[in-house]
């Protein structure tokens, strides 16, 4: 399932799950990541799955390189457990406070405001991979017509709970940030909280999301 | 109950505590953070007697400048650092790599450091600082760890829960070495540049640009030209990796780095020359050489000999 295996310097394993990024190339990458998980296997001190690649790293002072190849090629993944992935609820408000880049995007996509909501509104989405900052979520895939290109220069300053677009994906900006992606709306919700060290991400790899448009009266009292 | 602590007079320009950082959250975003300077880190805890893993005053360029009140402690501090202490009759110089006994009221002003980034000071004792995920470590960036999370403040006090009853005044003769070259293996995108990117990428000097932080480290000189892709699907990074974006910059991701990236990796540092390589300043220069994995793995372990080498003589 993994198509190659290499070294990512000496104190980490670069496994290609092969060029596609979709569904099914992403949860085979997920899959793997729990499993290795599970395993517990000395010396491997993190685990970074993304969309098509999953990162193994580890400490060079307990293990290294050809040690913790052998124990991934020996994985039997097919009976690895398969996780409950779970479906979210996330409310998001356009007020033009928030819909920072819903302009660029008009232009961009060559659509209309209303139907840019729609279309963003009415569609669930596949949570990726969670990370670059702490607890963003990559959720995809837009449809083709909903798909925009980063910022020319990013933004020094996302707002804390800005939903953004990039190509294929949608994200979350957990707290502020430099950022380029095009934002949308805001989301009142704690989508990362370091202080419930179990779980501090509301959304993980393989959960679901979907969007619910909320007005500004809703944001406002959201957390009341 | 009689409290322990320092008084923070001028924080520094960047001060957080930090231990060996936190592991197993890459997944979620969070990076391992901890102690840049790692082999600085363990000697500065040897010298006043502590776990090595306990949590110490990182700083960088110029440090706090504290007052003590309470009972007697011992301090210690590591790297290439000028800093006085200051006692009720006399104002001394102090030396690194030596504890020092500080009794209350008597003040320590880290000035600055000479010709590299970091200094740890250790405190004789146990902190009473927050942990989040088994580690004290400061991430300025999502506000986790002690301190909420924050750089140091002006005024802000430091809390001792409790003091070591071993005293005992140590010393070791330590200098940090600099080195010519920092050793790098091929990155997973080394064939995305062009013939003479990758020899401007061993044959050029670099030099460390102001905007170099915990986060990352960017260099400025010739750039490195991409022939396929700008851009890579978004993928982890790890501490070491040379990303290089379109405008052909090398930037060096350190401790607290974004856990995925979507630039093409050039190289790797290989992980024995990562404490040195976080001690070169804004300004050096800096050259790269090429090591295969097995060479890294094994320089790494005598690094790792010498480091406990010197720990056992303190």
């Amino acid at each position: 399932m993994i198509k190659n295996i290499s070294n990512l310097g000496d104190a980490a394993l670069y496994c290609d799950f092969g060029d596609d990024v979709n569904k099914s190339t992403n949860s085979r990458v997920i899959k793997y990541f729990y499993n290795i998980k599970d395993q517990k296997f000395e010396g491997i001190n993190n685990l970074t799955p993304s969309y098509n690649k999953l990162i193994i790293s580890f400490d060079l002072k307990i293990t290294n390189f050809n040690k913790v190849k052998k124990f991934i090629e020996n994985l039997n993944v097919e009976d690895a457990k398969i996780t409950n992935s779970k479906k979210i609820e996330i409310p998001v408000c356009c007020h033009e406070n928030f819909s920072l880049d819903i302009n660029r995007l008009e232009k961009i996509l060559n659509l209309s405001k209303q139907k840019i909501f729609m279309n963003f509104f009415d569609k669930e989405y596949f949570c990726y991979m969670t990370g670059f900052i702490a607890g963003m979520p990559f959720l995809g895939d837009l449809d083709e017509n909903m798909r925009a290109q980063r910022l020319e220069t990013p933004r020094v300053k996302v707002p804390k709970g800005s939903v953004g677009l990039t190509e294929q994906f949608a994200n979350i900006y957990t707290f502020e940030s430099p950022g380029g992606w095009n934002i949308l709306g805001n989301t009142p919700v704690d989508v990362f909280d370091s202080l419930k060290e179990d779980s501090p991400n509301l959304i993980n790899a393989g959960d679901t999301v979907v969007f619910k448009e909320i007005t500004l009266d809703q944001y406002r009292n959201f957390n009341e | 109950m009689s409290k322990n602590y320092f008084n923070i007079i001028r924080p520094g320009v960047n001060s957080t505590f930090q231990d060996k950082g936190r592991d197993h959250l890459y997944h979620i975003g969070i990076p391992f953070s901890g102690a840049m300077d790692n082999r600085n880190f363990l000697i500065a805890n040897k010298l006043v007697n502590n776990n090595l893993n306990s949590a110490v005053i990182e700083f960088a360029y110029q440090g706090p400048h504290m007052k003590y009140f309470g009972k007697k402690i011992n301090l210690a501090i590591s790297g290439d650092v000028i800093f006085s202490i200051k006692k009720k009759d006399n104002e001394i110089q102090g030396n690194c790599y030596q504890s020092y006994k500080i009794e209350s009221g008597d003040e320590i002003n880290i000035i600055s450091t000479n010709k590299s980034v970091y200094g740890y000071l250790a405190i004789g004792g146990d902190l009473d600082i927050k942990y989040q995920w088994n580690s004290c470590s400061i991430n300025t960036k999502a506000n986790i760890g002690a301190n909420d999370g924050k750089k140091f403040k002006e005024g802000q006090k430091i809390y001792l829960k409790k003091i070591n009853s071993n005293q005992d005044i140590k010393k070791i003769n330590y200098v940090n070495t600099k080195i010519e070259n920092i050793r790098v293996i091929k990155g997973t995108n080394f064939n995305y540049f062009s013939e003479d990117g990758k020899k401007l990428f061993y044959d050029s000097e670099f030099t460390i640009s102001k905007l170099s932080d915990r986060m990352g480290m960017r260099l400025e000189g010739s750039k490195i030209e991409n022939i396929v892709n700008t851009n890579i699907k978004s993928e982890g990074l790890i501490k070491g990796v040379i990303q290089v974006p379109a405008d052909g910059n090398p930037i060096i991701m350190l401790s607290d780095h974004g856990t995925v990236g979507g630039y093409p990796k050039i190289g790797v540092v290989a992980s024995v020359d990562y404490d040195r390589l976080v001690q070169m300043s804004p300004g050096s220069k800096i050259k790269f050489k090429e090591i295969n994995l097995s060479d890294a793995e094994t320089l790494f372990k005598l690094y790792e000999m010498e480091t406990k080498n010197l720990l056992s003589q303190i």
